[in-house]
């Protein structure tokens, strides 16, 4: 498959008239990537009856320099540098008709520090190109020389726990419930009660902005409320992201400027805000000393079917560079999508400095982070105290763990919810550092710390049965051995 | 009420058999593990005093214990907790911390609210017992 180039050289190269993209130089199997190219993992479903590498190039020549047609004023400019370069495709490990096609973009293609640049290049006008039947990104390496142009996460896992003064856990959070339909009042209530019992952090839901039941201002008020009265309560630093999504800037910022003047550790934002708000929320985050919670909605529409979009290993980089300070990054066990192994390679890309190439992981470059901070995946949607041992056996420890039916749907309510989640995470790191089989002997140390904590056996009773198996609709594709170049 | 600061503060007391399983795993990661007391846990109250300086060379576990002791000796009255350091690039900062010592009677925090403009009230959380001068807060 990784077959001769074929570009046609010197004045051929700009007759007028149609040439193929694998005549135009978009193909080109000998290059050898730069450390400063941009590179970028497609996956290609060409339309039946289109050769796959010409695809792979259109895709190349569509996401940089070409149009349908050869024009002149390529002439005018350094062409071969700005043309994207597919250099390898593979055929996709049993998925006939499909290909990965690996290419790289020169630096000097993006503007520095904007995702917003980036993006529209890498998934603009090429994923509606009608060659292909489908197209999706699967994975991207930046290369230093660009990371080092974004600010990164406005505050970092190891500030945040600095701030925070919570070291060697898993944070503990709940979304209140029900989302939409509480006064401020009552929505206040919730927060006192789940951070008094024990959470760090509650959070308001992705959709609640600001609506006739509650209006923002209510919100912030009665929640900073809560989380001074907790604090108060327990001694503890408490939190809870009041969500500044709106419908312009200036409406973000000012929510974002209220919650700081009373005292908020953290703010939050929605994904569907776009990456140039989630960019400016980033730098407003860094100036005002705030924590910047992402909520991933919207991101399924393009994350979740295996043929066609972005895959979230890719939101997750471009939101590492973007500066948010946590991100939902799926739970593996809980309600929402999420293979193992994949969710395995989002959480290393949000929390390693260097994340080395793990096809099993779905990670098909290593890639060198440059000492930018560090993002906080948080796992959320159908998690329950019984599942302690699992979460953090997948989880890992800089991770925060939002339990909110988990919390708020106790029966004896939402504090009692509280203190069972915070006994069981407690009970498991212990036992954990003892060198106990912990994941194996999970339900023995939930069982043994329920004995002297109450909430934790009622928690433990009516979750006993809760699960989520279904079959991932997203797995990574790849054989054990490198797959042979056809 | 309970100061729920720390690592595992929601489970009963540790005895000194946990401690000192927890000091092992501290020093079976490489990390440098120091004692520190306070008679005054504001949460915001990030400096506590230093038992000395942080032991970055020791390697075993009854060594801190030793020490451990010494400074319930002294400051048994008062908040004491274990924190592991460590230094390794890209952390550079505390990997666990935890209460290994509180006082008998822990009164617990004020919340003072002011009025200020419109809805908005600031709040300051005071410690009961810090209103004393420090060393006369928890002995009676």
């Amino acid at each position: 498959m990784n077959d001769q180039s074929m570009t046609i050289r010197g004045k051929d190269r700009y007759k007028a008239g149609v040439l193929a993209y694998k005549q135009m130089g978009y193909w080109e199997p000998d290059y050898v990537p730069k450390d400063t190219d941009v590179i970028a993992l497609f996956r290609v479903t060409p339309q039946d009856g289109v050769d796959p590498t010409e695809a792979c190039a259109a895709v190349a020549g569509e996401s940089s320099t070409a149009t349908w047609t050869v024009v002149w004023t390529d002439r005018l400019t350094a062409a071969e540098k700005y043309r994207a370069k597919c250099y390898r495709v593979d055929p996709v490990p049993n998925s006939p008709g499909s290909y990965f096609a690996y290419i790289a973009y020169d630096l000097d293609l993006f503007e520095p520090g904007s995702i917003s640049n980036l993006t529209a290049s890498i998934i603009g006008n090429v994923f509606g190109f009608k060659p292909l039947k489908a197209l999706r990104l699967e994975d991207m390496r930046l290369p230093i020389a660009y990371v080092k142009t974004f600010q990164g996460p406005a505050t970092g896992i190891v500030v945040e726990r600095e701030r925070l003064d919570k070291f060697g856990r898993p944070l503990l959070g709940a979304t209140v419930k029900p989302k939409l339909g509480l006064s401020g009042r009552n929505y206040g209530r919730v927060v006192y009660e789940a951070l008094k019992g024990g959470l760090d952090f509650t959070k308001d839901d992705e959709n609640i902005n600001s609506q006739p039941f509650m209006h923002w201002r209510e919100r912030f008020l009665y929640c900073m409320e809560a989380v001074n009265r907790a604090q108060a309560a327990t001694g503890e630093i408490k939190g809870t992201y009041l969500n500044v999504t709106a419908a312009t800037m200036e409406d973000m910022y000012e929510r974002a400027d209220f919650a700081r003047e009373l005292g908020s550790n953290i703010v939050m934002i929605d994904l569907v805000i776009g990456y140039t708000a989630i960019q400016s929320m980033a730098k407003w985050a860094r100036r005002n000393d705030m924590i910047l919670h992402l909520h991933r909605a919207g991101h399924s529409t393009y994350t979740r079917q295996r043929s066609h979009g972005v895959s979230f290993r890719v939101i997750a980089k471009w939101m590492r560079l973007a500066g948010v300070d946590h991100i939902h990054a799926g739970t593996v066990v809980g309600k929402l999508e999420g293979d193992p192994n994949t969710t395995r390679g989002y959480y290393d890309i949000c929390r390693e400095d260097v994340v080395p190439e793990n096809l099993a992981h779905g990670i098909f470059f290593d890639q060198h982070w440059a000492s930018l901070n560090k993002l906080m995946p948080v796992a959320s949607g159908g998690i329950h105290a019984g599942q302690m041992h699992q979460l953090l056996d997948l989880l890992g420890e800089d991770v925060v763990l939002q339990f909110g039916g988990g919390t708020i749907g106790h029966p004896r309510g939402i504090q009692a919810g509280a203190t069972a989640n915070r006994v069981a995470l407690e009970a498991m790191i212990l036992a954990r550092n003892e060198g106990r089989d912990y994941v194996h002997e999970g339900p023995e140390i939930l069982a043994k710390a329920a004995q002297t904590c109450t909430p934790l056996r009622e928690a433990l009773e009516v979750w006993k049965d809760v699960t989520f198996n279904y079959e991932s609709t997203d797995a990574p594709d790849f054989v054990p051995t490198p797959s042979v170049a056809v | 009420m309970r100061v729920t600061q720390g690592c595992f503060s929601f489970l009963p007391d540790l005895t000194d058999d946990q401690i000192t399983s927890q000091i092992q795993y501290c020093l079976d990661k490489g990390w440098a593990v120091n004692i520190e007391f306070t008679d005054d846990p504001h949460p915001r109250n990030t400096y506590w005093e230093m038992w000395g300086l942080p032991m970055f060379d020791l390697r075993d576990a009854a060594g801190i214990m030793k020490e451990l002791a010494d400074c319930r000796r002294v400051y048994g009255d008062r908040y004491i907790r274990i924190s592991g350091f460590d230094a390794s690039h890209g952390w550079e900062s505390v990997r666990i911390s935890f209460i290994v010592n509180r006082p008998a009677n822990e009164p617990g925090f004020g919340l003072a609210r002011q009025e200020a403009e419109g809805r908005n009230q600031r709040y300051s959380t005071y410690v009961y017992a810090a209103k004393k001068p420090e060393g006369e807060r928890y002995s009676s």
